[in-house]
């Protein structure tokens, strides 16, 4: 058994809510008096969480924490951020910068959640029923510390720039992604079970995607090295045929690139390639 | 309003002052013999350090390639943010803060006077307008002499007089304060791919050597009797080797010291000393240039020290910084402005377990506690280069103990750590040498009559810091120092409490020194006239009109007249 606190929003937001003290390491061994009083950010003003959000102990046995969000949490932003053991529930969509940089436990949305979800993630587990936003595990602008380790997984849809600059784990995207997923990628592995809207792996230096819905086009500094019959992902066999790309070489990279063969016939032509 | 600052132990080397408990008095701004005690905002300061305001004599806070710095850097900013108050403006920053938090950030820490160098000239008036912005602490700028087309041109052909002629021109121009030679030779022939290799490769076109461009504008400083001695980034900055090219820098110029003054200032000088031939054997020079130092008094150093952090390299010195961003693989800017100069930036982070970077932090240290004379080397990181300015109490702390440097030496590169020179340095430095390191010694190099000390009539630039020397052992409590360092007890500029253990209560702005030449002659006869308003429309995007910058163009100004004989 555990400890569960309910967290409802008390309004609906107009401006976005800076709420990085929603995490289970942050409530931890305090009171619910105690957790009311934390600061938040609504816009450019100070406020006290209780201000914004209803706080209920729903549970109290010895235990894990967990944190149970219920209602629109799509402008707040930052929750279960460096959070390093736990677990969130959101029951709703959540924002931005969910899980940012979080090291261990586990985020599980019932909804949708915004741009850069597990946004330089070292570690833990983040599951989105519905689709997410842009940048997916990428860093923050400017900086280079992509996702290290850990696993996200996207039951709808993801935007652009998915795995932007990452550097270990494993994303699991079971609809479709926008341009340039894996983008600037060092390792670490990418799973598209939808289609790509283009231009996967631009600048990859190592680790691996796999697409197996319909892409466009393979960015022509990719170059065809095998047919697979299937790949290996996290422990589970993705049946194929794929056809593996090595890339990006206009970076010196290394990466694999897996596109489905059956979805994509208009890609016969590089077989041409391989005698 | 005038103040008393009673019973506080004051630090005040320039005026001899060890530690004696005294009183400051302050009326009208300056330090004065004593005030009315019944009128006076009395400042109790026992138990407390009393030293002048601190001043930085290298610190890139402001320009154009700071604020370049700033947009490349949305990543160094997020963390740290500070929200307005009631007086203060929000902002935000690690290692490039944005204008009016750098001046919060000196004012808390006790500085009131800090220096600007490597001001390009064509962007001086960018750099006056966000110094403008920078309250509180009072500041200075240096252009960049060192590649300008004219003064290569002046030297080439042997025209010192006109080159100081046009030197003095040029500072007046910018409202500059010194003259700021940067990798002399390099960053011009950086406009044709390369980079001068040693004090006598000629640069391309000009014909004329790192050494010529040196002492030429040493004898050109000579001669318009700057307060403050040339301030020199040597050739081969950041190359295993280069302590040699530093040596001979700081050797070429020996022969104009004609009295014990000073005649070169080397910068930061921890990136100018490495030894070996490669960074697999490069090791500290440290030694060597301490050695020299100690024995010549006619140059003087800053340190440059490196702080273990993420921060934003940022330098004139074009050619490094591109070796810089190979070397990283980081993102990087490269800009060449015009017939002036070069720059680059890259972000980077100092790591305790490189090899290079933990030797790199250990020749700093060295440099500082190798060199006998304090008077001779200063406290710098090179800001934002080896680390943000506020980590100035760390260093402090390093200096002052034994035991804090090993704290860190046995977290560093096992390798480095067993080739430093500082475990076999003893010396511990005391608070009246860091009150040279930090305020008198800079004061003096930079020529500040009125700055780095506290005797009657100089400006009510005070620092009061909560730590007591007869119950704290800083070799032991490095800690306590390194706190009390961090937040001033009390800030006081120009005679007004600006911080109080930490709170910025007060924000005036800080004046700008600028050096006004007062010639018996002309600046320039009507032929050099027309021949520099030829040649700005040849060169630049700029006309001479819109060059140069008015005294009115400053908030406060505060100018420097020099009187000198062309």
């Amino acid at each position: 058994m555990k400890i569960i606190i309910q967290v409802t929003p008390r309004y609906q937001f107009k401006v976005p809510v800076y709420a990085e003290c929603i995490s289970p390491n942050v409530f931890e061994g305090k009171g619910l008096e105690e957790i009311s009083r934390l600061e938040v950010w609504e816009g450019n003003r100070r406020r006290r969480l209780n201000e914004l959000f209803k706080l209920e102990l729903v549970k109290d046995e010895e235990g894990e924490l967990t944190i149970n969000l219920v209602g629109n949490f799509s402008k707040v932003r930052g929750i279960g951020a460096k959070m390093s053991k736990g677990r969130i529930i959101v029951d709703g969509d959540a924002g931005m910068h969910l899980g940012e940089g979080m090291s261990g436990g586990e985020i599980i949305v019932n909804g949708s959640a915004g741009s850069w979800a597990g946004g330089s993630m070292r570690g833990g587990r983040i599951e989105i029923k519905g689709s997410a936003g842009d940048y997916i595990g990428a860093p923050y602008r400017g900086s280079n510390e992509g996702m290290k380790a850990g696993l996200i997984i996207v039951h709808g849809d993801a935007g652009r720039e998915v795995g932007c600059l990452m550097r270990g784990g494993l994303v699991k995207i079971y609809g479709s992604v926008r341009h340039f997923v894996g983008i600037n990628m060092v390792d670490g592995t990418i799973f598209v079970r939808g289609d790509c809207a283009g231009k996967a792996g631009a600048g990859m230096r190592n680790g691996r995607i796999i697409i197996c819905g319909r892409i466009p086009s393979v960015l022509p500094t990719f170059t065809i090295d095998s047919i697979r019959p299937n790949v290996d992902v996290d422990g589970e066999r993705i049946p194929g045929p794929f056809y593996r790309f090595i890339g990006d070489i206009a970076d010196g990279g290394e990466g694999k690139l897996f596109v489905s063969k059956v979805t994509n016939p208009h890609l016969s032509r590089y077989e041409k390639y391989l005698q | 309003m005038s103040l008393l600052i009673k019973n506080g132990f004051v630090y005040d080397p320039v005026n001899g002052i060890d530690g004696e408990v005294m009183d400051i008095a302050v009326e009208g701004g300056r330090i004065v013999e004593k005030v009315d005690e019944r009128e006076a905002h009395i400042i109790d300061a026992s138990g407390m350090i009393v030293m002048p305001g601190g001043i930085d004599i290298h610190t890139h806070i402001a320009g154009a390639e700071v604020n370049s710095g700033r947009l490349l850097r949305p990543e160094d900013h997020v963390y740290d943010f500070e929200p307005k108050t009631a007086i203060t403006r929000s902002g935000v920053g690690h290692s490039i803060p944005s204008t009016f938090t750098t001046g919060y950030r000196y004012a808390r820490m006790g500085y009131t006077f800090v220096c600007n160098p490597s001001m390009p000239p064509l962007e001086a008036r960018h750099t006056h307008e966000e110094l403008e912005d920078t309250p509180i602490v009072d500041k200075a700028t240096f252009p960049l002499l060192g590649d300008w087309w004219f003064v290569l041109e002046y030297l080439r052909d042997g025209l010192i007089k006109e080159c100081a002629e046009h030197v003095a021109w040029m500072i007046m121009a910018t409202k500059g304060y010194a003259i700021k030679i940067v990798n002399p030779g390099g960053l011009e022939a950086w406009g044709f791919g390369r980079n001068v290799r040693d004090l006598d490769d000629q640069v391309p076109y000009f014909n004329v050597t790192p050494r010529e461009i040196i002492r030429g504008l040493c004898i050109v400083n000579k001669i318009l009797s700057l307060p403050h001695t040339i301030h020199v980034h040597t050739n081969r900055l950041g190359q295993p080797g280069n302590y040699i090219t530093t040596i001979k820098t700081m050797d070429c110029v020996k022969d104009l010291a004609t009295s014990d003054k000073p005649v070169i200032h080397i910068t930061h000088c921890q990136f100018s000393a490495f030894k070996g031939d490669s960074w697999a054997n490069m090791k500290s020079g440290a030694e060597d240039i301490a050695k020299y130092v100690n024995s010549h008094s006619h140059a003087t150093l800053d340190m440059g020290q490196i702080i273990f952090t993420d921060t934003t390299t940022m330098t004139a010195d074009g050619p490094w910084q591109y070796t810089l961003y190979e070397l990283s693989g980081n993102k990087w800017v490269n800009h060449d402005v015009e017939v002036e100069t070069s720059s680059g930036i890259v972000p980077f982070r100092y790591r305790r377990k490189s090899y290079v970077h933990a030797t790199m932090w250990s020749i700093g240290l060295e440099l500082a506690l190798l060199i006998n004379d304090p008077w001779k080397i200063y406290l710098t990181t090179d800001h934002p280069n080896g680390g943000p300015f506020t980590s100035y109490p760390k260093i402090i702390s390093w200096l002052m103990s034994r035991r804090a440097r090993e704290k860190t030496l046995e977290k560093i590169n096992r390798k480095a750590r067993a080739r430093s020179l500082l475990p076999s340095i003893d010396r511990e430095l005391t608070f009246y040498e860091i009150a040279i390191l930090t305020r008198a010694g800079q004061a003096k190099a930079l020529g500040l009559k009125s700055k780095g000390h506290l005797g009657v009539g100089a400006d009510a630039d005070i620092a009061i810091y909560n730590i007591n020397p007869r119950l704290v052992d800083p070799a032991r409590d490095y800690k306590t120092v390194r706190r009390a360092f961090s937040n001033a007890a009390y800030t006081i500029k120009g005679g007004k409490i600006v911080a109080k253990m930490g709170e910025i209560i007060n924000v005036p702005d800080g004046r700008t020194y600028w050096i006004n030449f007062n010639m018996d002659c002309d600046v320039f006869s009507q032929r050099d006239l027309a021949d520099l308003r030829r040649k700005f429309r040849e060169y630049w995007t700029v006309e001479y009109e819109n060059y140069i910058i008015p005294e009115s163009y400053l908030k406060v100004s505060a100018p420097i007249t020099v009187r000198v004989g062309v």
